[in-house]
């Protein structure tokens, strides 16, 4: 911890005396630590990685895999926030236990709120009542409280302007390297770009009434709104209430009546409800869909680009497939 | 009014599954709970209930969501604390219900850890919870296995079980009978709650055990017909909750629940037999039966 400030300092200096274009090159020969970043999730963690290259050291505190609704920080956590310089969330009131463990870690650095600046999508007003019908547990430090959708990448252009917050964040952080982390965001977005471009013409060439999946995790508003979907999701807004019988009675009317003939399993909710659905409703289990986590490494999902090659695939793939007949009650 | 009552699983066979999962699991466990109550083992039971998680947690987190491996590793984890207690309360001056309670503190902070050596926060909760809006065929064979080997196997031990309720001491001088039933029993009790723990989860498992056997004791005296009642009450409640959970959208497992609690509570007010009630008619002749707990 010392150290690194110290280090930091003499960085400084150094910038002060040298000044100009020659500075970058004489510090990136003395090959200085890099700088620790702390991001929220495990999305982030990989935006961060991509704009940060080498230049930064990035822990994820809820891993792949992890849920993000709800997560109980450990003390190592906690350590690893107190010793990073730059920690990047997402906002919205999506990391509802972050203050806390910011406060209990003494995080002294700079928070970079990644989705400063969008334009957030309002939840709509059912949604929002129906979440908050059934016995919350523990979700009442949950800050899907306020009104808006925080799973704001879920849309590539929003992720775009992530990319340019982490990008700016990290330069005040560190300007030694500024051009660095300018240079490595505007190469990020171009695929990012790319990738939004190829998920828009995919989706554009389906017929409108294949449009309508249900998902057990309500996270895809932003995913629908930019692509043209409509997502039915099997519980409210959050992943830790367990449904009522009545929500999925009508659930079930639903899928019989729009004829939904796809039905998605994400990697952080219980499948057994969807299973259920299946069951009674003729519709197909379509495949995993990544909602607020990535994949380890082996997934299908390690980065943030796969993740969204993946859930177009998969969703492609269930939209597309022959709806099959109503079945026979 | 009927439609209401019968449209719900007329029409869904979510709803069919659902209460089909709860007469079985009423079966098996209402004559439990009875047995539970006679021998002042209710929380014995609930302490049970949170030993096998950390078993079926390790299920979970080794092979996912499997049937097998969780059903498995929560009567492995059960039926080791069950032993250990056993062995405890046998050799030491320490009483069953404190052997229990140490180990099943044990077994509950084990899950935890194991839980969180693995890092990634995987959605426990809904282990915890159980989802008996989600039971499967394999599930509901499952409960319904559980629920047959425990009527078999508590008639066949019926009466050491009884006697050794009453007067512990007389069947240990009879010999072995007595260790053997109260095991078997043991087992009983860990199967039925590892098969409750599918369809309302760990924290809840225990309800069908405890509620309905609570409920009944102040209806009628025999412990045949306390077995019987109860198994009622279980699949009454069942419905009922079933029922407030689709007409009212509260989340089924607690509408269960509460509806086998809200019928104990109604029995302990205005049952006829050592209830608020019957006790305050006639406190002088039943004073007895209330303090031990058992009839005369």
């Amino acid at each position: 911890m010392n150290h690194l400030v110290l280090s930091r300092r003499g960085l400084l200096l150094a910038t002060a005396a040298v000044a100009g274009a020659t500075a970058s090159a004489a510090v990136a020969g003395a090959a200085p630590p890099r700088l620790p970043v702390v991001a929220s999730f495990s999305i982030l963690a990989d935006l961060v990685r991509e704009v940060g290259g080498d230049r930064v050291e990035v822990t994820a505190l809820v891993g792949a895999d992890g849920d993000a609704h709800v997560f109980e920080p450990t003390p190592r956590q906690a350590r690893q926030l107190q010793q990073a310089r730059v920690l990047v969330t997402n906002g919205l009131g999506f990391e509802a236990w972050l203050p806390r463990l910011k406060s209990a870690a003494a995080f002294q650095g700079r928070e970079i709120v990644a989705s400063a600046g969008i334009a957030p999508r309002a939840l709509p007003a059912s949604t929002h009542a129906h979440g908050h019908a059934h016995s919350h547990g523990r979700g009442h430090d949950h800050a899907h409280a306020g009104t808006v959708d925080p799973h704001a990448w879920q849309d590539v252009r929003n992720v775009i302007a992530y990319v340019n917050n982490i990008a700016r964040g990290l330069a005040q952080a560190d300007p030694l390297h500024a051009d660095h982390y300018r240079r490595r965001a505007s190469d990020y977005v171009a695929r990012l770009e790319a990738l939004d471009g190829r998920i828009r013409a995919e989706f554009a060439a389906l017929p409108a009434e294949r449009r309508s999946v249900v998902a057990t995790h309500d996270a895809f508003g932003y995913f629908a709104q930019a692509y043209g979907l409509r997502f039915i999701a099997v519980r409210g807004l959050s992943t830790e209430s367990e449904p009522s019988a009545r929500d999925l009675a009508r659930l079930i009317g639903q899928v019989r009546e729009e004829r939904i003939t796809a039905l998605f399993v994400e990697n952080i909710s219980d499948p057994r409800l969807l299973q259920q659905l299946a069951r009674e409703t003729g519709a197909a289990v379509g495949g995993r869909l990544y909602s607020d986590a990535l994949s380890p490494a082996d997934g299908p999902a390690p980065t943030y680009i796969a993740m969204m090659q993946s859930n177009a695939a998969v969703l492609l793939k269930a939209l597309a497939a022959v709806a099959p007949a109503m079945p026979a009650r | 009014m009927i439609s209401e009552i019968s449209q719900p699983f007329a029409d869904y066979g979510f709803m069919r599954r659902a209460l089909a999962g709860c007469l079985t699991l009423s079966a098996g466990a209402a004559p439990l709970g009875t047995i539970l109550l006679l021998r002042r083992m209710s929380l014995v039971g609930d302490a049970m209930s949170h030993a096998i998680l950390p078993g079926a947690a390790l299920g979970y987190l080794l092979f996912g969501l499997s049937l097998t491996a969780m059903t498995l590793g929560g009567l492995l984890a059960g039926v080791l604390v069950a032993l250990l207690a056993g062995v405890v309360t046998r050799h030491t001056a320490l009483r069953e219900d404190a052997s229990f309670a140490g180990f099943y503190l044990i077994s509950l902070a084990l899950g935890v850890l194991l839980i969180s050596l693995r890092g990634s926060n995987v959605d426990l909760l809904h282990v915890l919870f159980g989802s008996v809006l989600a039971l499967d065929d394999p599930t509901l064979l499952l409960t319904a296995g559980i629920a047959t080997a425990t009527l078999l196997a508590l008639a066949l031990i019926y009466r050491p079980l009884i006697v050794e309720c009453f007067d512990p001491g007389f069947l240990r001088l009879l010999g072995r009978q007595g260790a053997l039933a109260h095991a078997v029993f043991m087992l009983l009790l860990v199967l039925n709650l590892v098969g409750g723990f599918h369809s309302l989860g760990t924290l809840m498992a225990v309800a069908f055990v405890v509620l309905p056997a609570a409920a009944a004791r102040f209806w009628v005296r025999s412990v045949g017909a306390q077995m019987a009642l109860a198994m009622a009450a279980g699949v009454l409640g069942s419905v009922i909750g079933l029922l407030v959970s689709f007409h009212l959208g509260i989340a089924a497992s607690a509408a269960i629940t509460l509806s086998l609690g809200a019928l104990y509570a109604l029995s302990l007010l205005a049952g006829t037999h050592g209830s608020v009630r019957a006790h305050r008619r006639r406190s002088a002749q039943d004073s007895v039966w209330l303090k031990t707990g058992v009839s005369p």
